[in-house]
């Protein structure tokens, strides 16, 4: 002790890292993301492949207007779901949240500039008040999110069932072509959007303080960030992305369903995790969500064309999952060895 | 000092948790352009004390003053209002967040755009780091990929930047070699110069006097003392409570001809080169070097927790192949490591110290599948009486809220009910207030002279060099000294582990 006390040396010694080092922890840090956008384009080639096989041409527009039409809605829930699973949350209420716009989609809109933007409006206003109930009875109730949104996806479901008992209703058809339209994969757009504006939010502040509390909600109390009002725009967000999902996925079927909603509960999660954000919090890109999304539309698509009884579909898309994220723990493994 | 108003002020706070007391009156004052010195043992309600300070935990009663004015502190940011930075004893980092995102948290930099601008941040941080003379750690770094010493240099370099007028300095040095504790206080009096008030804690008695200007001490939740200085038996009276006439108790006498029970032979993988060693009933062997030249590798590694390339273990002469904690449980050995953040690796924190203490022993205590409170009752009340475990009920309280020294006590009780020959002790003092860490030097020498063998490494040398019998001296995953009884002072052991630092 005596002997180091006397020269004092800097506290830390170890050099900062060259350029190159630090490239190679960024691809580490990212390898889940990476993952996720390789699936997907080894999962297309695959899509493409059989599609020639069975038919002797390669898929043309409106197979990838198809494509990206029955993706979207999944982008939209499953970004949402992403930036709950950020903050250690999760939302089941999202199937809800889309049951009830999808029905009032259906019921309440009418042709005409002014009924179809105000609609959409109060739908999406009314989707974020149901995610913001959600996120106030998480932050100050301190319940479970899971029990949370539970309780609030079968409120919501009944709501559905109440606006819309049966499936119809009409959707107006420039709504349609306005959003999904079937002349060409123009609906891209819509996920190129909320990519930026994802890109966007991990640039402010509140994106910051959203990550914070998933890493480490004491720490973030400590360093005073307003942690409760942040779970409760986390979730209203969330809630949000979810009736868009429920407007676009009106628009696309050009009807509505009150039980629309109920299988993107657990898509939006399979999404989340197909896109590597960690399930622990604090870690993960909702980009990573918007692959997962598109790698489940392809896959169904694959095993259509695999001349795979759809009655076996779910069985195998259980499997490609369980494959998928054993993959990804693997490989996480490896790069953290080696670097 | 300065005379006048006192920068903060807490009179009469008390607070519990869950029907523990913490805190039942405790009182601090504390003035501008000093550096005050919290002292007590684990549990004496310095941590809660300090949350409070710090806008953390509410207290059920008292008042706090800041400048001469009653305050409630409705969080840590009204705290910050006031200008009161804290640094508490669980680092508070983001883990998954880049350094210089940790650093500026809530002050990045913006363009015009009005998002925050990635480049900057990492030149804003690089800037911070070096201003406090921290070069070397990467702004670009995630907080959770540096060593512990590293994260606690950037949580105190986060408390400085901002520029507080009271600081709060929780345990700073636990995770800290001797440079980084100098660093430390270069800057805490420099900040003390500039007219601040610092408030730190240390269960370092070197630290605590070399540092400050005035002494408070704290035991059971209540002020016992303040002043500028106390010598150091008498501070241990005060805190304890009782007398301790010596820190360190008298070693059995080293056993020369005793059986060997265990021998390790060439132990190697990517961290440890070629280690050997053996361990005689009766003897204390210790492991010194300076921290983190693969002590911990190796106690894991002979504890079945590690994979090893090569080497052998020999339990009573013959060869064991330990691929599991199980397997070296089975074989005798026990383990009590104690991890460098604290976070008592190992113990079951929600469950009660009865269930903790019986858990590797599950299987004596019960017949066919179903426990027997009464023999399981006689075992712990026996663990408890022996390591002077304090708790109310065994059966009801939950570990978590037992003191640190406590938990610690656990999970060496833990251990010695498997009734091993061959404990691996890993730094069971750590953190550990000057009672408790008596109490642990004694069972570790009762344990010797019953005809345990026991292996010892600890973050302080001066323990090594008081406890063991002979010491195996680390660097680089290689044993590069071995110093008998008579040879092995804390100056010697700290020689042999710098001796060849120097590349040859």
């Amino acid at each position: 002790m005596i002997a180091t006390e006397a020269k004092v040396t800097p506290p830390v010694r170890a050099r900062r890292p060259s350029a190159w080092e630090r490239r190679r922890l960024a691809i580490a840090h990212s390898t889940p993301l990476l993952l996720a956008f390789v699936i997907l384009f080894g999962l297309t080639g695959l899509y493409v492949v059989l599609f020639y096989r069975q038919l002797h041409s390669f898929p043309g527009v409106f197979e990838w207007t198809s494509v990206v039409n029955t993706a979207v809605p999944t982008v939209l829930v499953a970004i949402g779901q992403s930036i709950v699973v950020v903050t250690r949350g999760i939302d089941l209420s999202v199937g809800g949240v889309i049951d009830v716009s999808n029905s009032l989609a259906a019921t309440q809109m009418h042709p005409g500039l002014g009924s179809m933007l105000a609609w959409s409006l109060l739908i999406l206003l009314l989707g974020a008040c149901c995610g913001a109930v959600n996120g106030a009875l998480v932050a100050y109730a301190r319940l479970q999110p899971i029990l949370v949104t539970l309780a609030t996806l079968a409120i919501l479901q009944g709501v559905a069932i109440r606006i819309l008992p049966e499936p119809g209703g009409a959707i107006p058809t420039s709504y349609s072509s306005a959003l999904a339209s079937s002349s060409g994969p123009w609906s891209i757009l819509f996920v190129l959007g909320v990519a930026l504006l994802w890109l966007a939010l991990r640039r402010t502040s509140i994106g910051v303080r959203i990550f914070a509390i998933g890493n480490d909600e004491y720490a973030a109390r400590a360093h005073g960030i307003p942690v409760r009002q942040v779970k409760v725009i986390t979730y209203s967000l969330a809630g949000l992305l979810a009736a868009g999902s429920g407007l676009f996925l009106a628009a696309s079927t050009t009807a509505g369903d009150a039980a629309a909603g109920d299988v993107y509960i657990l898509t939006s999660i399979a999404a989340v995790v197909l896109g590597g954000v960690s399930f622990f919090g604090g870690r993960g890109s909702a980009l990573g969500s918007i692959a997962g999304a598109f790698i489940l539309t392809v896959l169904t698509n694959v095993l259509y064309f695999a001349g795979i009884d759809p009655l076996y579909q779910s069985f195998f898309q259980g499997l490609f999952l369980f494959i998928a994220v054993l993959l990804g723990s693997l490989l996480g493994r490896l790069v953290r060895v080696r670097s | 000092m300065t005379n006048g108003t006192p920068a903060i002020e807490a009179v009469d706070v008390s607070r519990s948790f869950g029907g523990v007391r913490a805190l039942t009156s405790a009182t601090l004052t504390a003035s501008y352009g000093e550096v005050h010195a919290l002292v007590g043992e684990n549990g004496a309600g310095k941590s809660t004390l300090i949350k409070i300070l710090g806008g953390v935990v509410k207290p059920d009663s008292g008042i706090i003053r800041i400048d001469g004015a009653d305050v409630t502190l409705s969080g840590p940011s009204a705290a910050r209002r006031h200008g009161v930075e804290t640094v508490f004893q669980e680092l508070t980092l983001f883990p998954w967040m880049t350094v210089a995102e940790n650093l500026l948290v809530g002050s990045e930099p913006r363009g015009p755009t009005g998002l925050i601008q990635r480049r900057r941040l990492a030149t804003n941080a690089e800037q911070v780091l070096d201003r406090f003379g921290v070069e070397r750690i990467d702004p670009r770094a995630l907080a959770g990929s540096l060593p512990l010493a590293q994260r606690q240099i950037l949580e105190i370099t986060c408390a400085f930047m901002r520029e507080p007028r009271i600081l709060f300095l929780d345990e700073p040095t636990s995770a800290l070699a001797a440079h980084e504790v100098a660093w430390l206080f270069g800057l805490v009096r420099r900040l003390r110069d500039d007219g601040a008030c610092i408030i730190f804690t240390s269960h370092r008695w070197g630290e605590v006097s070399s540092l400050a200007d005035r002494i408070t001490i704290l035991r059971n939740g209540a002020h016992v003392a303040t002043r500028p200085s106390f010598d150091e038996h008498e501070a241990v009276t005060l805190m304890t409570g009782r007398t301790i006439d010596r820190l360190y108790p008298n070693k059995p006498p080293q056993p020369v001809d005793a059986d060997v029970v265990f021998e390790a032979e060439g132990l190697s993988d990517d961290v440890l080169q070629d280690v050997s060693l053996e361990l005689r009933r009766g003897e204390i062997v210790g492991i010194g070097g300076l921290a983190g030249q693969g002590q911990r590798e190796l106690f894991l590694s002979l504890f079945g927790a590690r994979r090893l390339a090569n080497g052998r273990v020999l339990v009573r002469g013959e060869r064991r192949n330990l691929r599991s904690p199980a397997d070296a449980i089975r074989h005798g050995l026990a383990i009590a490591l104690i991890p460098e953040d604290r976070k008592t690796e190992g113990l079951m924190l929600p469950m009660s110290v009865r269930d903790n203490l019986t858990l590797p022993v599950l299987d004596r205590v019960s017949s066919g599948g179903v426990i027997r409170r009464g023999r399981e009752q006689l075992l712990v009340g026996g663990a408890i009486d022996r390591l002077q475990i304090k708790t109310r009920d065994p059966a009801l309280q939950q570990v978590a809220t037992l003191s640190g020294g406590n938990q610690q006590k656990v999970l060496i009780g833990r251990w010695l009910l498997t009734e091993p020959d061959v404990l691996l002790l890993f730094d069971i003092t750590r953190g550990v207030d000057i009672g408790t860490k008596h109490d642990i030097y004694e069972l570790v020498v009762r344990l010797a002279a019953e005809g345990k063998a026991l292996l010892y490494y600890s973050s302080e040398t001066e323990e090594i060099a008081q406890l063991c019998h002979r010491v195996l001296v680390m660097r680089e995953g290689r044993v590069v000294a071995e110093l008998a009884d008579a040879e092995a002072d804390a100056e010697s052991i700290v020689a042999a582990s710098l001796r060849e630092a120097a590349p040859a």
